[in-house]
């Protein structure tokens, strides 16, 4: 990693989520690479949903970020390979378990069956950030955002988003 | 080997039609948390849609935009399957007003669902790199819009003799649209034999295995079906377009290039 490259990654390092104020867009997936680029230096993001309406936001969080540090780098959006919540690190999860969101289960293995895509995976427990029970139930597949869903515990009757597998 | 751009601006159109459909119950949901979930269904439609157009100008090149494309084109050259157009309501002509059926909204949410969560899993395979890299994303983003429709369809169609009775009659009156999933048109019969559309034909057994599972669950009847099959996806479209792109396009043609 050259200089130039870890000064910007350090630079953006500090960025948040927009929605999320406790979490990092590093630690979140969306800033994938910086890249010293023949043709200048070049900063990767990726989108979580194609429509979050958060993704404008970041891009211009990153530029601001950048013309700060008086660094001229171009702001790349990628698709492929598609943002999955298994990237976020543990460190993310658990800082979102504290923020009051539960954090996404790992994804289930590929199925290949025709059913596949209406099947629920068997081990689907959201346990409540709150009191931790896993005695809860979904009201709502969609909550505040897209990326999440509200579940209500049935233990301390408190509501709660989930942050779901993508 | 050219992309046939009338097969993106066809999946396109799909989702930005269906996107502002559902939109128009933003604000007015039967309760709370299904005013969200269309309008989060909605974003992620027109997110959708803003992919496939800004790739479609990119491969047209010149002053081709998203927002050209969505904004600037008629109703005869949109390109998505008449079911998507339709109003959340049984068969009325175009200027009559009718209240919103949640019914209707969630039968067609499933069927196109249930379809397209098996065209975007193809086209992951696409011999265009652009359409493979949003069908990756799209693909899980309409599994939990299915989930969604499914759930409700369900809990309607299983629920009390009133709510039976609607979700039936959505089934009855939207199921014919479907036909035309199955028929190839012009675009979609190029776009396969470059390798970059899966056939939807060989898609059919799975959807309809789909369907009949949640109807059964639903305790649902599916239609016979006999009649004409709409051409929405030629361009032939029905008079409920018109009036969807006239609410849609009107910002952006009294401000050209507005911005704020
Ligand atoms: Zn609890």
């Amino acid at each position: 990693m050259s200089t130039a490259t870890e000064r910007v990654w350090a630079a953006l390092e500090a960025l948040t989520d927009p929605e999320i104020p406790v979490v990092t867009l590093r630690e979140l997936g969306i800033l994938r690479e910086v890249n010293d680029a023949p043709d200048g230096l070049e900063v990767v993001i990726t989108p979580t949903y194609s429509g979050c309406p958060a993704m404008g936001q970041i891009e211009d969080d990153v530029r601001a970020r950048l013309a700060e540090l008086g660094v001229a780098a171009r702001v790349v959006t990628r698709l492929s390979p598609p943002w999955t919540t298994d990237w976020m690190s543990d460190a993310a999860k658990a800082k979102l378990h504290a923020y009051g969101i539960a954090p996404p289960h790992t994804r289930p293995a590929p199925d290949v069956s025709v059913m596949r895509f209406i099947k629920r995976p068997a081990a689907d427990v959201v346990s409540c950030p709150h009191c931790g029970s896993s005695r809860t139930v979904v009201t709502s597949q969609f909550g505040s955002t897209a990326c999440k869903a509200l579940y209500k515990c049935l233990d301390c009757q408190e509501p709660f988003d989930y942050f779901k597998p993508y | 080997m050219s992309t046939p751009i009338d097969y993106l601006l066809h999946l396109a159109d799909n989702a930005v039609v269906l996107g502002q459909r559902n939109a128009e119950w933003c604000g007015h949901g039967p309760i709370l948390e299904e005013d969200l979930a269309l309008a989060n269904v909605s974003l992620d439609l027109i997110g959708q849609a803003r992919l496939l157009y800004q790739r479609v100008a990119e491969l047209k090149g010149g002053d081709a935009s998203e927002d050209q494309l969505a904004y600037f084109r008629d109703a005869h050259e949109f390109r998505n399957y008449t079911l998507l157009e339709l109003p959340h309501h049984g068969p009325l002509v175009g200027y009559a007003a009718a209240d919103r059926d949640y019914a209707t909204t969630i039968v067609r949410n499933f069927l196109y669902s249930a379809l397209m969560v098996l065209v975007w899993d193809g086209l992951q395979n696409s011999a265009d790199a652009g359409l493979a890299a949003i069908a990756a994303k799209s693909v899980k983003e309409t599994s939990y819009h299915l989930h969604h429709a499914r759930d409700w369809l369900v809990r309607m169609g299983d629920g009390t003799d009133e709510s039976h009775a609607r979700v039936q009659a959505a089934v009855d009156h939207l199921m014919p649209y479907t036909e035309e999933f199955w028929t190839t048109s012009p675009a979609e019969g190029a776009a396969v034999a470059a390798h970059v559309a899966v056939d939807v034909w060989a898609l059919r057994p799975a959807w309809d295995a789909m369907v009949n599972d949640a109807l059964a669950e639903a305790t649902l009847s599916r239609p016979n079906f006999h009649g004409y099959v709409t051409e929405g996806k030629v361009g032939l479209h029905s008079e409920h377009l018109g009036f969807l792109l006239a609410e849609m396009q009107s910002l952006a043609r009294a401000h050209p290039d507005g911005r704020w």
